[in-house]
């Protein structure tokens, strides 16, 4: 599904990833763990294709095409979806105007013809119960006034939606109580499947509790410096990150 | 087809007797301006003394005005000694013949807006077989206007066929000594558009020049009168979606409507005038009046304008609330992208009692364009429990243009109540990363987030409407980011 090969990246001429390798196979889940400042959401932005971000070394292919080669909407036509960790407001334009968009240019992409009103009505409504929306949701600006915890939701709203084939979800525990977490990773767990994969980018081991991940990696200075699987992130859980630094 | 034949023959033919005679509907006057030049126009038009007489007083006062330069707009002097102020409209013969002929970058326009074949011949003028819906459209809505008892004409006829209602209604909004403009468009003014609509009548339909044989070549100094009796309800939309090639520089309308008892008008506009090209060459000066008297006791007049044309527009379409409980409303979206200038804004003046008035304002600014809101609210010392609500919001592309805001508030009457709120704020990157990570291209996302921040003004549109304005807004910004 997803290769990637020794990746360098920097930001105004300060490398912040320095030679990430990871493979991760369809139906996988891999989390992304490390403090702050190790390159985390960096390595999120470059996957999805944020601009600013030079990658000075390494490939990064999905689905045997150069990942790196395709602008940020051609990413996320194919399958590649991020969930925001600071998912942002757009004010006057309608949650339900966006999604119907976003699902129509991957249908779009796949040759496949755009959903009428009714049929994404339909379909919407079906995605709306796995993470406990409201209708009324649909009706309001996209992120407008939304809490943390909604606008978390409603990433895993779009996710579901979409049917990415790569999810990669950016801090997606950040700033949500343990009701709206149990919610959202009750959304992910049912959006596991055979030939989806999903990076989980966290800083804490406590979203791993509720979507367990087949593999944990610890990211420091732009690096992986250990992989496991996920009994390495109750060691850090334990231990903290400091070890980690010492041993690199 | 026999009968399809026979109505094409009854177009053609009733083209020809609209008001023109042959040997005249080729002919231009040559440019100048002189009392000469008014008296010229007012004769091939064949009209009432009293028309003359006004023209021509209107003409020496404008002789006694200098240019106004207030506005926040610059452009080079206008010589009106250059411009011809009288051009009959084009024939048949003149037009491209089919839509071969048309200029593939104004039919690639048209088609990203949606406008069906059969209108885009029309908009650009093919031969009047290739558009025969819409002329035979025109004629079975003017029967089912006439029946109500409806006026819908173009101005030149309702001089001739109501003199009356022209000399009772003409000037009573913008009188000729209002500006510069207008006093000029009052002198030289050919054509526009002249509504009536009687007691009572509700218009059972959207009245738009886009229906009327001849819209397409009205001349660059309208003249538009709509008045709505007592209890009588209209609304009007003005101009094309598509864009209209104008070789003409300057276009100085007059638009006055004038609302009775309990009357209501809503009027609606899509300007998309040639705004120039990048550099700021070319394009036309709009230079427009527009202002409406809400006459009788809780009557209504709604402006609702989207303003993506012009290299320079310049009006401010207003409301003089009169009545006691009338009610003056102004729903502006303001696009400037390249070298474009806008200054536009409302002024609504409340003399009656327990008058309110809206103003929702929006302004996008792309490229190099200045973008200014002018704004006035008065209220008069009668007018007791005035309310006003106004927003003034600007979104910025790039960091090249510019917005502004210039309200006045003039408040005479202690119990008035009057608010204005603004903001200022800039598409993010953040947002248009976001749009893209969906799967969204950067046009639609940029169409996408301004229509969101124009919606207020978007759903006071009629609904055919709305559809074009919107894929407009995203059209207009083209190639604006990224």
């Amino acid at each position: 599904m997803l290769e990637i090969k020794n990746l360098h990246a920097s930001v105004d001429g300060k490398e912040i990833l320095r030679g990430i390798n990871l493979t991760v196979n369809a139906g996988e889940v891999h989390a992304i763990m490390g403090p702050n400042g190790a390159g985390k959401s960096t390595l999120s932005n470059v996957l999805a294709g944020r601009d600013g971000y030079e990658i000075t070394q390494g490939e990064v292919i999905y689905k045997d095409e150069n990942l790196l080669d395709l602008e940020a909407e051609e990413r996320a036509q194919r399958g590649v979806f991020l969930a925001f960790q600071y998912p942002v407001e757009i004010p006057g334009v309608s949650n339900i105007y966006l999604l119907k968009a976003a699902l129509n240019a991957v249908r779009k992409h796949q040759g496949l013809d755009e959903l009428d009103a009714i049929d994404f009505l339909t379909l919407v409504r079906s995605k709306l119960e796995l993470v406990k929306m409201d209708e009324e949701f649909l009706h309001r600006g996209v992120n407008e006034g939304f809490s943390g915890g909604e606008k978390k939701r409603n990433e895993i709203l779009q996710m579901a939606l979409l049917e990415p084939s790569l999810a990669i979800l950016d801090e997606t525990d950040s700033g949500l109580d343990i009701d709206a977490l149990r919610t959202v990773s009750e959304g992910v767990n049912a959006l596991r499947s055979d030939d989806r994969s999903i990076v989980m980018i966290t800083h804490y081991q406590r979203l791993l509790d509720y979507i367990v991940p087949d593999f944990v990696h610890v990211l420091s200075d732009g690096q992986i410096v250990k992989s496991g699987d996920k009994e390495l992130a109750k060691e850090l859980e334990k231990t903290g990150y400091s070890w980690v630094n010492e041993d690199a | 087809m026999a009968e399809e034949q026979q109505q094409i023959d009854d177009v053609l033919e009733s083209d020809y007797q609209a008001g023109f005679v042959t040997d005249i509907e080729a002919e231009s006057l040559p440019p100048g301006l002189s009392e000469e030049t008014v008296r010229e126009i007012s004769r091939i038009k064949g009209e009432p003394e009293f028309l003359l007489e006004w023209r021509l007083q209107a003409f020496r006062h404008w002789l006694t005005l200098e240019t106004p330069e207030w506005a926040h707009v610059n452009y080079p002097e206008i010589d009106y000694q250059d411009i011809s102020y009288y051009s009959a409209p084009k024939k048949k013969t003149d037009g491209p013949k089919s839509l071969d002929e048309v200029d593939p970058e104004l039919l690639r326009t048209y088609e990203k807006l949606g406008v069906p074949l059969d209108e885009r011949a029309r908009l650009a003028g093919v031969a009047v077989d290739a558009v025969f819906d819409s002329v035979s459209v025109a004629n079975t809505f003017q029967d089912k206007l006439a029946e109500e008892g409806i006026l819908f004409m173009p101005f030149s006829k309702a001089v001739h066929e109501h003199p009356e209602l022209v000399k009772k209604y003409l000037g009573s909004v913008v009188s000729y000594k209002d500006n510069f403009y207008a006093a000029l468009n009052s002198a030289v003014f050919s054509d526009g558009s002249f509504v009536y609509i009687p007691k009572g009548t509700r218009c059972p339909m959207e009245l738009s020049t886009y229906f009327r044989i001849n819209a397409a070549n009205t001349g660059q100094f309208e003249r538009t009168l709509i008045i709505a009796d007592d209890d009588a309800y209209v609304s009007y939309l003005e101009g094309c979606t598509a864009p209209m090639r104008d070789e003409n520089q300057l276009h100085a309308a007059v638009v006055e409507l004038v609302a009775h008892d309990r009357a209501e008008i809503k009027y609606s506009t899509v300007q998309n005038w040639y705004p120039g090209d990048e550099n700021g060459v070319g394009g036309i000066f709009n230079f427009v009046t527009k202002r409406a008297a809400c006459r009788g006791e809780s009557s209504k007049v709604s402006w609702t304008q989207v303003e993506t044309g012009s290299a320079i527009t310049w009006k401010y379409p207003s409301v003089i609330l009169q009545g006691d409980n009338s009610v003056g409303e102004f729903y502006s979206v303001a696009v400037t992208n390249n070298m474009q200038q806008a200054d536009t804004g409302t002024k609504m003046v409340h003399l009656g009692k327990n008058t309110s008035s809206t103003i929702i304002s929006k302004g996008i600014s792309a490229g190099r364009s200045q973008n200014a809101y002018r704004g006035l609210v008065r209220v008069g010392p009668n007018a007791e429990n005035a309310r006003n609500y106004t927003e003034c919001d600007s979104l910025l592309m790039g960091d090249q243009c510019g917005a502004h805001t210039f309200p006045y508030i003039e408040v005479k009457n202690p119990t008035a109540q009057v608010e204005h709120e603004a903001s200022t704020s800039k598409i993010s990157e953040d947002q248009l990363f976001y749009c893209k990570q969906r799967g969204l291209d950067v046009e639609d996302a940029v169409s996408m987030i301004v229509n969101g921040f124009c919606k207020q003004v978007m759903r006071q549109l009629p609904m055919e409407f709305a559809v074009e304005a919107q894929n407009l807004l995203g059209l207009s910004l083209e190639g604006s980011v990224g």
